[in-house]
């Protein structure tokens, strides 16, 4: 198999098929949670839980001061890491074009150049959450084998869209061809790793922020 | 009740896992930011009290029995077992090395309830008889004498007595068709008695009738601090028997935080209905007393002072400005600690650790943040408004040689009552 042959496998079948399994995995994985279900709350309310969920959604995405003050340095990573792997994902020419084909529409583009020094710094963020996972000694001690191999899955794609991009390492065929692949496999773990917080967050967020507003409790 | 086993442990945290559970689980992304909002990680520095980690083995639990993928690793024999190797390890994470404060369920960045979870994991330590000697104790004594503390009937009565011959104040008892029934905690009863006599004063003054139970005096609830559903169940049962036999229209929670979780949040929820009366922390209803100008008060505490939050009060009760207001009204150097309301510093004694004698030495290294936010203000005077946190304080400030007397609330703002009405009185 060529580059060529590799390339259009990647894009074709190799697709594809991880399209199947992230849908269908992730499908998997959120109804095995919603599923459980839960029982009502028979305390007398004080407010309205679905304005409270609605709230923790959103708030939520925000830090609170006294956690802020004690790790200014991760929680600002954690912004760069997601921000910027969104801004790569989303707003690149031609993963647009990707998404327009399978979706039926489209949305602007950001100029690649700026394309490019996102995919840089999203790059040392992955590499600085890297660092602090291995140097703070909470995440430390947290960590498992499913932390590091979602990191990994994670900043390849990125990598190999950088390398790619710019022409590096590997002639750009062969470079485009591995960058799709290691998208597929990010595709393929995601919903068998913590990578399901992409979606799960919401649900968390949600059940927590619900309970509070029907307590009239912060959240 | 059948024998504790491992099994048994397994079967009851199992039972508590719904989808809120599960959501948690799937989100975690192991991001550590919890432990910064743990008291007993920043006091010790020791990682194993990171929040989330003391959930470790309702996650095994759950990934492999209601997850796919946990499954098949199970099959392969690739998952953690949950054993009794397990229980002993996770035992004092769990009860010792948690207040069930909350803190980390408010900084969490993918909204994961840890204190939830912690308060749900303990049913199936229980279950397992891996709970600590000194709740177990508690709990056997609130069902069986009626009081955690093994307060019995007698010894409210004999202070109701000696209030009355004191002060004149009248204490009914079991009075049908009052207004607000008052429920005390064992501490008020056995610790601090001036609590019932604020409540007396405060009662006249705003001119209320309430009245104690002679069958259901008592607020504490071990079952929800050792997490035990059963005995939680029982316990509130028999203030709600009470409250609705007396015909109340309030139940007031005295100044108690788990307390109030119990029979404001939780009750209800034991025993699979809603209750035919409100519940309302004593805070709430004093508030709406000053609000009503039902209460006045006269002249004001010059003390520089500041007020400790009680987590399940304030994060988990919703009951922040009130205490403000009420202080706002009667001191005139109140000041603020830096982390407060809905995100203060617990004491370090709350959720039965106070209760849990093995854990003396870890409660007052948690204590040590309590001492550095009032090191930081330099107050003279500590009003909370939990006689557990009360007592939690009292010891940590004579521990550390800090002069700091500590004072209830309802206490406080009963002193600060217009002299008239106390002199009818």
């Amino acid at each position: 198999m060529d580059a060529n042959e590799l390339l259009a496998w990647a894009r074709g079948p190799g697709f594809d098929i991880a399209l199947i399994i992230f849908v269908a995995g992730m499908l998997l994985r959120l109804l095995e949670v919603i599923s459980l279900g839960k029982k009502p709350d028979l305390s007398a309310p004080r407010g309205s839980g679905v304005e409270g969920g609605l709230r923790t959604l959103l708030a939520r995405s925000l830090p609170r001061k006294a956690v802020f003050d004690r790790e200014p340095l991760r929680i600002i990573n954690g912004y760069v890491l997601h921000l910027g792997f969104f801004i790569v994902l989303f707003m690149y020419g031609p993963h647009i074009a990707l998404f327009q084909s399978i979706l039926g529409f489209g949305w602007p583009a950001l100029p690649s150049g700026v394309i490019d020094a996102v995919g840089a710094i999203t790059i040392l963020s992955l590499v600085a959450a890297l660092v602090f996972r291995l140097n703070n000694k909470v995440m430390r001690f947290l960590s498992t084998g499913g932390d590091y191999v979602a990191w990994a899955v994670t900043l390849l794609p990125v990598l190999t869209g950088y390398l790619a991009y710019n022409h590096l390492l590997l002639p750009y065929t062969t470079m485009l061809a591995v960058h799709l692949l290691s998208v597929e496999l990010l595709m393929v773990v995601a919903p068998f790793s913590k990578l399901t917080h992409m979606f799960s967050f919401a649900m968390a967020r949600w059940h927590q922020g619900y309970k509070a507003g029907q307590r009239g409790v912060e959240s | 009740m059948s024998a504790p086993s491992v099994e048994k442990g397994i079967q009851f945290i199992k039972a508590q896992i719904d989808a809120p559970i599960a959501s948690f689980f799937s989100a975690c992304v192991h991001c550590g930011l919890c432990a910064e909002a743990c008291l007993f990680f920043t006091e010790t520095g020791d990682p194993k009290y990171t929040p989330i980690n003391k959930v470790e083995p309702m996650r095994r639990i759950w990934e492999r029995e209601f997850t796919l993928f946990g499954r098949l690793k199970s099959a392969v024999g690739l998952a953690k077992p949950v054993d009794e190797d397990t229980f002993a390890e996770w035992e004092t994470l769990v009860y010792d090395g948690c207040s069930l404060c909350g803190r980390c369920s408010l900084v969490c960045p993918v909204g994961n309830d840890i204190s939830d979870m912690i308060r749900k994991i303990r049913e199936g330590f229980a279950a397992a008889g891996h709970a600590p000697e000194g709740l177990i104790g508690a709990s056997t004594r609130a069902v069986e004498i009626g009081s955690p503390m093994g307060v019995k009937l007698p010894a409210v009565m004999a202070q109701i007595k000696h209030l009355r011959d004191n002060t004149g104040l009248d204490v009914p008892v079991d009075a049908k068709g009052a207004e607000y029934l008052v429920l005390l905690s064992s501490m008020e009863i056995m610790n601090f008695p001036e609590y019932l006599e604020a409540i007396a004063r405060i009662m006249h003054q705003a001119g209320k009738t309430w009245t104690i139970a002679s069958n259901a005096f008592e607020a504490t609830n071990s079952g929800i601090q050792i997490g035990v559903s059963d005995i939680a169940r029982q316990l509130v049962l028999r203030v709600v028997e009470a409250a609705e036999g007396l015909g109340v229209k309030t139940v007031i929670s005295p100044e108690c935080g788990h307390a109030f979780t119990a029979i404001r949040w939780d009750g209800a929820n034991l025993i699979g209905r809603p209750y035919k009366f409100e519940v309302k922390h004593i805070l709430e209803v004093l508030d709406e007393f000053v609000g009503q100008g039902l209460i006045r008060t006269e002249g004001m505490e010059e003390a520089r002072l500041t007020y400790h939050d009680p987590c399940q009060i304030a994060r988990k009760g919703g009951v922040v400005k009130q205490p403000r207001n009420l202080l706002n009204r009667i001191a005139s150097n109140f000041v603020e600690m830096q982390d407060t309301g809905e995100m203060n510093w617990c004491c370090g004694g709350g959720g039965g650790v106070s209760a849990n004698e093995r854990a003396d030495e870890l409660k007052l290294t948690a204590f040590n943040r309590k001492k550095a936010q009032l090191q930081a203000l330099g107050v003279d005077t500590l009003v909370t408004a939990c006689a557990n946190c009360r007592l939690t304080l009292e010891e940590g400030l004579e521990e550390n040689e800090m002069d700091i007397p500590v004072v209830g609330l309802t206490e406080m703002l009963a002193e600060y009552l217009v002299e008239d009405d106390k002199e009818k009185a």
